[in-house]
Formats: C-alpha cells, structure tokens, sequence
C-alpha cells in the first residue's frame, strides 16, 4: 500500500497492445478460472461431465449465485454485507413455514424483510455508519429471527417451488440456464441500464454524482434493497433444492457470497463489479469446494480451505496480468 | 462541571456508562441477588474479547478496510495447539503458551504476506487465510480431547477477593498497549498511517513494517486468546473462537474507535466488552429464548452504533 507510481502517459502502440492484451485477459479470468476447474473435473472423472453430473454438481450453485448477486449490489456501492448469510437462513425459515401454510402472510414477510434491508441502506446513508459493523449485527437479528421461525429444522418447502426447482429442461442442465439467466438480467439491468450506471457511480465516484443532482440517499437505498430481494430469492431457492429448512441453513453464504463476487472481478472500492463475473465466480466456487474435492479424494475437511486457495490463486494470477497492465 | 463536561465528551465514557445501566437493570430485576458474582464473571469473560478487541483495535486503526476476519479460525487453531502440546502437563503450560502464541503470530504474518503480495483488500487477504486456517483446524484438531493442564485450567479461573487474575493481567496489558498506541513510535506510526497512510509514508514512516507488525501482533493476541479459552473452557474446540469475529469488530466500535482508521481507544475496549458480557447475563437472567436473545442483541449492537454515529464511512 506505498504510493503507486506515476503512469507517465505516453507509451509506444506496442505498450498499449499489452496492455489491452493484458486488460482483455483480466476480463477472462474468472471464465479461466471456471473453465480449468471444469477440465480438472473431467479429468478426473469423465463421466461427471454430463446432464445428469451437471444437475447433480451444480444444484446449490443456485442459491450460491443469487447470494453472490446480491453481495455484489451492496459492494458497487462501497459497503459490505455481512448478514447475508444469516439472512439467507432467515428466508429458508420463513418459506418452509409460512410461505408454504399461509403464503400471503409469507410474502408479507419477505417483501417486509426486504424493506428492512432498504432502510438499513438509508440508516447507512444518513448516519454515516460502517456498514460491517451494521450488517454484523444485523447477522445476529436475522439469525434471531430464523429460529423463533423455526425452533427446530424442519418445515417444508411449498410445492410450487419444489417444481421450478426440479424443473428437468432438455439437452442444458437447469441450473446452467438458471445461472445464465440470472448473470444476463441482472447483467442488463446494472451495465447497461442508465440507472445501473447511476448505481455503479455511487461507488465509483459519490461526489461527482452529487453534484450531478443525484441522490446518494436513494442509490443506496436502492442497491440494498436489491441485495435484500436477491437474498430472498437465494433462501427461496436454497429451500426449492434442500426442501427443508435449517436455522443455520445460510451461515456459510456471507463469506462464499464476497468471495464469488472478487473471483468473479469485483473491486472492493469504486463500484468496480461484473454481474456475469460474479456468477461464474460462484460456480467455480460451489465446483471446485466439494465435487472437485471428492474426484480428488480429499477429505471433506478440506472444502473450506480449498475456496480459500482458489481465492488466493485467482487473486495472484490476478496481480500478475496487472503487472503487465502497467 | 467542567470536568464532567470533558468526561461526557470521551468516546470511551458511553461503553462504561451502558455497562453499569446494564448491570443496573439485571439486579434490579433479580432484586440485588448475585451482583457481585455478575461482576466477577463479567470480568472473566470479558478479558478474552478484550484481548483480541485490543489487536483487531491496532488493525482497525490503520484505516478503511483494515479489518482482521481471521481471528476466529485463529483461535481455534491456536486453542488446538496449544493443548496437543501442553498434553495435560503441568510443567508444558508455558511452552504450550509459546506455541499458541506463534501460531497466532504466524498466522498474523501470512495475512499481511498475502495482502502486501497480492496487493488485495485485508478483507480478502484474512477471510481466504481463515479459510485454509479453519480446514487446518477441522483436519488437525479433529477429536481432540485433550484436557488443559491442571495448573493451567486453574489459573484462567483463579480470582482473588472475587477479582480474576487474568482480568488484572488483562488490565496491566491494556494499561501497555494504551502506552505503546500514545507514547511509542509503534503507536504513533499506526495512528499516523490511519489518519492517512501517503502523508505517514512522505513523513518516513516505515508504512510496510509497522503494517506488518500490526497483522502479527493481531494474530499473536489471537492465538494467546485461543490458548486461554482452552484453559478457561477445559479443552480446544473448532468453534470455540466464533463469537470473537463480531465480537472483537464490535468492541472496537462501540468502544470509541473510529472505523475509518487513526483514532483509537483503549479504555473504551474494556467498557464495550463488559457491554457485551453483562448484556447476554442480562438476556439470560430474564430467561429469553435463544431466538430472542440473538434478536436483542443484535438489535442493541445496530442501536449503540445508530446512537454513537459514524464520522466517516469505513469503506
């Protein structure tokens, strides 16, 4: 964290080249890094690479990917979410109660929840507050509220949400179009809307969008209550898939949530992020912590500390393509 | 007047001032009966938050983004090294406490390793060495039932007139690390660099260094906690350090330190962290459930940190 050094400006066509060769393969990474977790898997096990091996892989990357989104909207505006992860659980708990035995009550509490996450967004805003330290609490009340939802696990997942998620497309596995569909919407909606952009500059540079005449009040309310609606769809899905619920069911979801968005090109600062990056990081993430692991027959001990490596490998292969960027 | 109007002013004052409301509203409620024995085991437990509040402090103070994720797979491995190597002898306690120590100090070095190497965010750098910390643990410490030494489990319980010991040795180490954060170099040089870390590098401070030896000192105060609670607990445990994530940013906060780096405050640590334990004894006194329990204190951590305000964004 010294001074970085002074680009100097001009440089020969041939420096700008690498560089943009440079640029063009940082942009790659994170497809990279999925891509050599894919060959190793089939390396190791052929078969795996299938329909069938595919649906059974990928199934939790589901709820990974929606969590991943919604970490990504509070980091293109500089802040933290620390209580996804039990938020997450909270919503599990809700839809395999509520939303299954009295559905309008349900939806009730979700769409409350999500407006709980907006008004933390302005709390954030107005107060001036760290939002670690906030969302670090918040964790606690989420955490809270799941298991007077839901003392013990167990409830059920309505019926309806079974079906989407065991829905059986033909030729590509459901969860490869349900994460290309929710990389491109979301995608669509942030880069290439003009609102999105407006989002991403309240990261990226507040001042300037104040004095455009933008609200800083309204974006941040705006990319919480985002985080907050993805968070309610990754719990909804996560039950879809497990069935039942858990009051512990998302705990793990708040650091593989931050982890997927900087595997997949996110910048802490300067609402620098990549929706489709952020997916792909959440599926090399789901692959490479428990399929990859069992191919290689490593111990599931090590799930954990095999996110942390690819963290650390994508992240050094990272700096190195930088270098050249200079 | 004047000088209650310059305690008021004293981010740290508030901690103190919540804890003894605390404390307060729980004998009130239990009508007067157990508050001397609350004291006492507020203390106990409070000095194992302080202790790594006091490195996450030093951390935080180094500016925005600074932040220490790993300290809870720190202490749990630290806490698993330290009883395989004490093995329930009395005469290992201090060689078990070095080992702990080490661990914790070099955990501290490779998350500053990784962040001055891969030039990422402390965020990451610490949450992915927690990662691989938390599988070392799982792997290594798996059924441990190792015992603490006799000797060892007695002297993280050992009170005299009602007062833990370790509690005192925790003050005169807060005492220390208040005097290194105003009167050393050290201190000066963390503050300097918080406040804002181009002017401390022109000023010729030596930013890497005093960086460095702040994320070891972290991890060192991590893994001595861990070795502690091992003692205190009877026995290592994979999850004996998760409540210290929240915890230790918590105290740090509520305690008076700014989040955005280069205003610290040691008293403050040790208000927020009686806060905290006489908080859950207060919970737990009125018989909520669990559920409730997490909810209040959730709510209440949201609330003193609403009340207490924020001067500048962390991040």
């Amino acid at each position: 964290m010294t001074a970085a050094p002074i680009d100097t400006g001009f440089k020969g066509s041939a420096a700008r080249n690498a560089a943009a060769r440079a640029r063009l393969l940082r942009g790659l990474l994170p497809a990279l890094s999925l891509a050599l977790v894919l060959l190793a898997i089939a390396w190791l096990n052929p078969r795996a690479i299938s329909y069938f091996g595919f649906n059974l892989m990928l199934n939790l990357a589901i709820p990974i990917a929606l969590a991943t989104i919604a970490q990504m909207f509070v980091i293109a505006g500089n802040e933290l979410d620390l209580s996804i992860g039990t938020f997450v659980g909270f919503v599990g708990c809700v839809t395999a109660t509520w939303l299954k035995e009295a559905p309008l009550i349900g939806v009730l509490i979700l769409l409350g929840s999500i407006g709980v996450y907006a008004l933390l967004g302005a709390l954030i805003h107005l107060r001036n507050l760290p939002s670690i330290v906030v969302t670090l609490g918040m964790s606690f009340v989420w955490q809270g509220l799941a298991i007077l939802v839901l003392p013990k696990p167990g409830g059920k997942a309505p019926d309806w949400l079974l079906a989407i998620m065991s829905l059986k497309p033909p030729f590509v596995p459901f969860p490869i179009i349900a994460a290309l569909l929710i990389g491109l919407v979301v995608h669509f909606g942030l880069m290439r809307t003009s609102y999105g952009t407006i989002l991403r500059g309240s990261g990226g540079n507040p001042a300037a969008l104040r004095r455009a005449g933008w609200s800083l009040l309204w974006t941040k309310v705006a990319l919480f209550s985002l985080t907050g609606l993805f968070g309610v769809l990754s719990g909804m899905a996560l039950i879809g898939i497990t069935t039942s619920a858990d009051a512990n069911i998302g705990n793990g979801y708040t650091l593989l949530s931050i982890a997927g968005v900087i595997l997949g090109g996110g910048e802490f600062v300067g609402g620098r992020v990549s929706p489709i990056g952020a997916v792909i990081g959440a599926l090399t993430l789901a692959l490479a912590a428990s399929p990859l692991l069992t191919f290689m027959h490593i111990p599931p001990d090590w799930q954990v500390a095999a996110n942390g490596a690819i963290l650390i490998i994508v992240l050094a292969a990272r700096v190195l393509i930088s270098r050249k960027e200079r | 007047m004047a000088s209650l109007k310059a305690l008021v002013t004293k981010p740290w004052i508030w901690s103190f001032v919540g804890a003894l409301l605390v404390w307060l509203v729980t004998i009130a409620f239990t009508g007067g009966y157990g508050a001397g024995g609350m004291v006492t085991a507020a203390l106990s437990l409070a000095v194992f938050t302080v202790i790594v509040g006091v490195g996450q402090m030093f951390v935080i103070t180094l500016g925005p983004g600074n932040v220490d994720l790993s300290l809870p797979a720190n202490i749990g491995l630290a806490s698993a090294v330290a009883m395989k190597v004490m093995g329930g002898s009395d005469s290992m306690i201090v060689v078990g406490l070095l080992a702990a120590l080490a661990c914790g100090a070099a955990i501290g070095a490779i998350n500053y390793l990784l962040i001055w190497a891969l030039r990422i965010p402390p965020i990451i750098a610490t949450l992915s060495a927690s990662f691989i910390i938390q599988s070392v643990d799982i792997s290594f410490g798996r059924g441990l039932q190792i015992k603490p030494p006799p000797g060892f489990a007695d002297f993280t319980n050992w009170q005299i007139f009602g007062v833990p010991v370790l509690a005192m040795l925790t003050v005169l180490f807060t005492i220390g690390a208040a005097i290194a954060l105003r009167r050393m170099i050290y201190g000066r040089s963390v503050l300097a660099i918080g406040q804002n870390i181009r002017a401390a590098w022109l000023a010729g401070v030596n930013v890497g260094r005093v960086r460095f030896l702040t994320y070891t000192l972290s991890g060192a105060l991590g893994g001595i906690d861990g070795a502690l609670l091992a003692g205190y607990f009877r026995g290592a445990n994979v999850d004996i350090g998760n409540e210290y994530l929240l915890a230790s940013i918590a105290v740090v906060v509520i305690g008076g330190t700014s989040v955005a780096g280069g205003k610290a405050n040691v008293p403050g640590v040790w208000g927020a962290a009686l806060f905290l334990v006489l908080l859950l004894t207060m919970l737990n006194t009125f018989g909520v459930s669990a559920g409730v329990r997490l909810l209040l204190t959730g709510l209440i951590i949201v609330g003193v940190i609403t009340a207490a305000g924020g001067e500048k964004a962390v991040r």
